[in-house]
């Protein structure tokens, strides 16, 4: 355990800002940084023993307003391994669903003096918006249709310990864009590591701009992933589509669903990848998701922690710096 | 599509063919399906052992029409047509391909229905006949039809017939997403609040006869809209069945914007106005119903200058207990697969515009929309032509009516044009 202290005390820098609410928050020297941190977490969570007193003494909160065991669970792990006191407050069945505004949630917080609060929120900017009405480091753990950082950072974590690094290497997002913040997240982050970023999917479900994000769109999918290192799968979000997007999913499945065929244009030692959770048989194919010499979808979900113990090690390192 | 394999030379022929602006003597040679050669001038054809040799005597061999717009009961009202009666109809009037309008029951708007049609289209053997498909569900304008997999499947464009796509969140989805697939849609420019229950065109006409009309204005608000949707998503987009010389400002303002838009008119509104319900004759029933007479003249010359690019039939067969009714109670439409083709040389004639530039909005202007080899005089094309005796007055009578229904406007009206001969894929479908 020495070792891995020693370690984290080398490659622990304080956070750039106070919270992290969007991917460009971070410069690519932030960005290696985090990654070179969260490979130390990485093995740490590998070892029986997994507990660090990092973030000791501090209290973490986790506000979903949102439904998501996976992302919730995975902040909660981090908290914990690093030593916070850590409660999740599930907003769903709390008095905000009685008519409490977010400011008014924001007021009672802060009377709980927090330390650290991971907000997801259906809404785009309501993470942006508790950030000025606290007095603690806020996470983005999604917000709406515009970001989920942790995630971003996650993949490439996952990406490059796949591939030993990311610059160069072609990824393409495939699917849901409009609707997906993990896609914003993404471009941005990748494309800040030097990677060649593709946006892949039905013209109904890409932004009429996102050309000008920094990535090229393609609607047909083997264009798409014609060579690409990475193959990164979007869920496709029924629920958010109030109107007809797409004629059904089989059609969907049809021309963007990621199976074993259409892999096959891809680069030879292509992963995929899926934030999760997978409409199997709509946007992936469980022979892909589940085949572990090409996906990378478990390792997504363990690299997780790994990544969101790094962000809140180094918001924590900011907060002993201020003090 | 079975291809005869007899080799054939039409010799001493007028050739039109508007994909390569020839309008002139010549001869043609038709082997295995295609057309083998095309010979422009008097250059005499030889050296063609067991060669089959037509002498056209001078009479005009064009390419076989295509018809964007046809209805046939089948599926669904098989009393009204059938694929096979439409296909018939369409051999004698020199149709060559025609596409089936989805709104049958059920309606087109899975990948299933388009293969039907294709394989009964194929067990019939006459004419080619390829669907359109449904651009939403059951044609209802609310949720989006699987465009993709009937173009995949076979299906030509896509359109909800006569039905208005009212929502415009739907339209305008549905426009992005056809630019995915480069699909073609189609809508027809129709204000539905302003033409509910409307009979006729509003005007001195109407009201005299006592008939609900609709302002000509209906079209241009609703085509208004569709072009600035189509301004937003850059979708390739058909006006379907423009009818006003309003809707024609329109049109030429979009064109002049650059936007990938094209027309079509039904013969029907190049040929007749409101004058003709004079005598409450339910086969000028129509949808849209019949202009004023500077429509018919504005719609005629947008056709000369190419502004409007496509004619089509309009097929609507209805049968006689769907006719045989006060006016505004009679279902709208008219048959029209046997005589476009002499309409349009009636055309020619009456206002003096060259046959060529006539055919061309129902050869290849329809052949390039719809991504169809056919429409041309071009060696190594299918060999779907007609030959055609342009001068030759006839009258049409309803024996001579190969569709099930027989509501045709033209009926004891003489016309200009017989076709002597129909070739589909080198085959001889009509005039053996």
């Amino acid at each position: 355990m020495t070792d891995v202290n020693d370690l984290i005390r080398a490659r622990l820098t304080p956070f750039p800002k106070a919270h992290f609410l969007a991917a460009q928050d971070l410069d690519p020297p932030d960005i290696l940084a985090l990654l070179d941190l969260a490979d130390v977490f990485v093995d740490l969570n590998r070892q029986p023993s997994k507990k660090l007193d990092l973030l000791k003494g501090k209290t973490l909160v986790n506000m979903f307003f949102e439904n998501s065991t996976r992302t919730q669970s995975s902040f909660e792990l981090a908290g914990k391994r690093l030593g916070a006191d850590t409660i999740n407050m599930s907003m769903k069945t709390s008095s905000v669903a009685k008519g409490e505004t977010l400011i008014d949630t924001a007021v009672t917080l802060n009377a709980m003096k927090p330390d650290l609060l991971v907000v997801r929120h259906s809404a785009s900017g309501a993470a942006a918006l508790l950030a000025q009405k606290v007095g603690c480091s806020v996470v983005n753990a999604g917000d709406g249709q515009h970001q989920h950082p942790t995630q971003g950072l996650l993949d490439m974590l996952s990406i490059r310990r796949a591939f030993g690094h990311v610059d160069g290497l072609t990824i393409a997002i495939c699917g849901d864009v409009l609707h997906s913040r993990v896609a914003r997240s993404n471009v941005i982050l990748l494309n800040a590591m030097g990677a060649n970023v593709r946006l892949v999917g039905p013209p109904t479900l890409i932004p009429g701009d996102a050309d000008q994000w920094g990535a090229d769109v393609y609607h047909d999918m083997r264009e798409g992933i014609a060579g690409a290192n990475v193959v990164m799968m979007l869920r496709l979000q029924l629920e958010r589509m109030d109107g007809a997007f797409i004629p059904s999913t089989r059609e969907y499945y049809r021309f963007y669903g990621l199976d074993r065929e259409k892999l096959a244009v891809a680069a030879k030692d292509v992963r995929v990848m899926h934030p999760g959770p997978m409409n199997r048989g709509v946007e992936i194919d469980s022979e892909v998701a589940d085949d572990l010499s090409v996906s990378l979808i478990q390792d997504q979900v363990e690299m997780g922690v790994a990544a969101r113990m790094a962000v809140l090690a180094s918001l924590a390192a900011r907060l002993e710096n201020e003090r | 599509m079975i291809k005869d394999t007899t080799a054939i030379a039409f010799v001493n022929a007028r050739l039109i063919d508007p994909a390569s602006d020839y309008d002139g003597p010549g001869s043609l040679i038709v082997a295995d399906g295609v057309i083998a050669d095309v010979i422009h001038g008097h250059d005499a054809i030889n050296g063609h052992a067991g060669i089959q040799v037509i002498d056209c005597d001078e009479n005009a061999i064009m390419p076989g029409l295509i018809d964007m717009r046809v209805r046939t009961g089948e599926p669904g009202n098989e009393p009204a047509e059938t694929l096979k009666s439409a296909s018939r109809a369409a051999a004698a009037g020199g149709v060559t391909s025609f596409v089936v309008l989805p709104d049958t029951d059920p309606v087109i708007d899975e990948p299933a229905m388009v293969d039907f049609i294709l394989r009964r289209a194929r067990d019939i053997e006459l004419v080619h006949v390829y669907p359109a498909g449904a651009a939403t569900k059951g044609c209802g304008g609310k949720t989006m039809a699987e465009i993709g997999l009937m173009d995949e499947a076979g299906a030509l464009y896509f359109t909800d017939a006569d039905h208005v796509i009212v929502n415009s969140k739907i339209l305008s989805r549905v426009l992005t997403y056809a630019g995915g697939f480069n699909a073609l849609i189609a809508h027809r420019p129709k204000e539905p609040w302003l033409s509910e229950g409307a009979v006729a065109t509003s005007g001195e006409m109407a009201a005299r006869m006592g008939l609900s009309g609709v302002p000509a204005l209906a079209e241009r608000i609703m085509m208004e809209r569709d072009l600035g949707l189509v301004e937003l998503t850059g979708a390739r987009f058909l006006v379907d069945l423009i009818s006003t010389a309003e809707g024609l400002a329109s049109l030429e303002r979009a064109k002049a914007r650059g936007l990938e838009v094209s027309a079509s008119v039904s013969i029907n509104h190049l040929m007749f106005n409101e004058i003709d319900i004079g005598d409450y004759r339910t086969f000028y029933r129509l949808d849209p119903p019949l202009r004023a007479e500077r429509d018919r003249l504005a719609l005629i010359d947008a056709l000369a200058q190419g502004v409007i690019d496509v004619v089509v039939s309009n097929h609507t067969p209805r049968p006689a207990e769907d006719k045989r009714l006060p006016f505004s109670e009679s279902a709208p439409g008219a048959i029209g697969l046997q005589t476009l083709l002499p309409a349009l040389i009636g055309l020619h004639f009456e206002n003096d515009i060259p046959l060529i530039d006539l055919i061309r909005a129902v050869t290849i202007n329809p052949a390039q929309l719809l991504g169809l080899e056919a429409g041309r005089l071009e060696k190594g094309a299918p060999a779907d032509l007609i030959l055609v005796d342009i001068e030759a007055p006839f009258a049409l009578r309803e024996r001579d009516i190969l569709s099930k229904s027989k509501n045709s406007p033209f009926e004891n009206r003489t016309l200009q044009g017989k076709v002597l001969k129909t070739l589909v894929d080198g085959r001889i479908v009509h005039g053996g």
